[in-house]
């Protein structure tokens, strides 16, 4: 996660700020879209991916992190994924799956009134894990579920 | 693309919200060609999503190729009231962006 969204998210904690903020101009879209990290999004291995994202491949297995997947998944292109994520202070929650072509899958920023908790729909080109990594109070954590993709529904 | 549309249901749950909301988009990876002409499919995907009750965020997504097409995404947060209003926008890789407001039931 880069330094200035984090100051950006922690600015717009504060009430108040958001308004003077806006005021200025600073909160427009463009400033604030323009962050989306593309090297982490278009990079082909996960090493390189998880660096440009979360600054570290370094993760502690969490227990309070649940990953809900289907442990079959007729199909691919359409995987359903919950993470939840029971650590306090949850930042952030970036989702990958090793085997695609584009790891990173996605990153969610968690505000500070906003659950641990994010379901969202992925695409996996064949069998493998779905991991989840959280950010909470600086520290990384991380908890995975495996999915068995089987395109042609033998259930094999 | 065809006719650009979201969905979002967004109620109250106790002092909690719960928001679901479904974005309509190809989500082209770039790597997929077409079957006909043999060309490959320019990558097409929505980068980053903002969802903001009441003009402040609560979650923002930062997307790649790997979600999946017409996107889904749900979340929880606290200290929403009933008419509060929650704003969903998205930005894709080629510059589109759409924004839609709904009020939590």
């Amino acid at each position: 996660m880069n330094t200035q969204r984090r100051t950006f998210l922690t600015a717009s904690m504060a009430a108040g700020t958001v308004a003077v903020a806006a005021g200025a101009g600073i909160l427009t879209p463009g400033s604030v879209l323009a962050a989306w990290p593309a090297k982490a999004f278009q990079a082909k291995k996960i090493d390189v991916a998880m660096k440009e994202i979360i600054g570290s491949t370094n993760a502690t297995d969490s227990k309070d992190i649940v990953v809900e997947a289907p442990d079959i998944a007729e199909n691919g292109a359409v995987v359903s994924v919950t993470v939840k994520s029971k650590i306090p202070n949850t930042e952030t929650i970036t989702l990958f799956v090793p085997v695609n072509a584009f790891p990173l899958s996605a990153s969610y920023a968690i505000a500070a009134n906003t659950d641990g908790f994010v379901t969202t729909r992925l695409k996996m080109a064949k069998t493998s894990d779905v991991v989840a990594y959280v950010k909470a109070g600086g520290k990384m954590y991380k908890a995975k579920k495996s999915v068995k993709v089987t395109l042609g529904g033998c259930g094999g | 693309m065809a006719k650009k549309k979201m969905k979002i249901r967004a109620y109250a749950d106790g002092d909690k919200a719960v928001v679901k909301a479904i974005i309509f988009h190809p989500m082209e990876t770039g790597l997929r060609k077409d079957k006909a002409s043999g060309k490959t499919i320019p990558p097409h995907y929505i980068t980053e999503v903002k969802c903001e009750h009441n003009g402040k965020s609560v979650l923002t997504c930062l997307w790649g190729p790997g979600v999946s097409k017409n996107p889904f995404v749900s979340f929880r947060f606290n200290g929403a009231k009933v008419g509060d209003k929650l704003k969903v926008s998205w930005v894709d890789n080629t510059g589109t962006s759409d924004s839609k407001e709904a009020k939590i039931g």
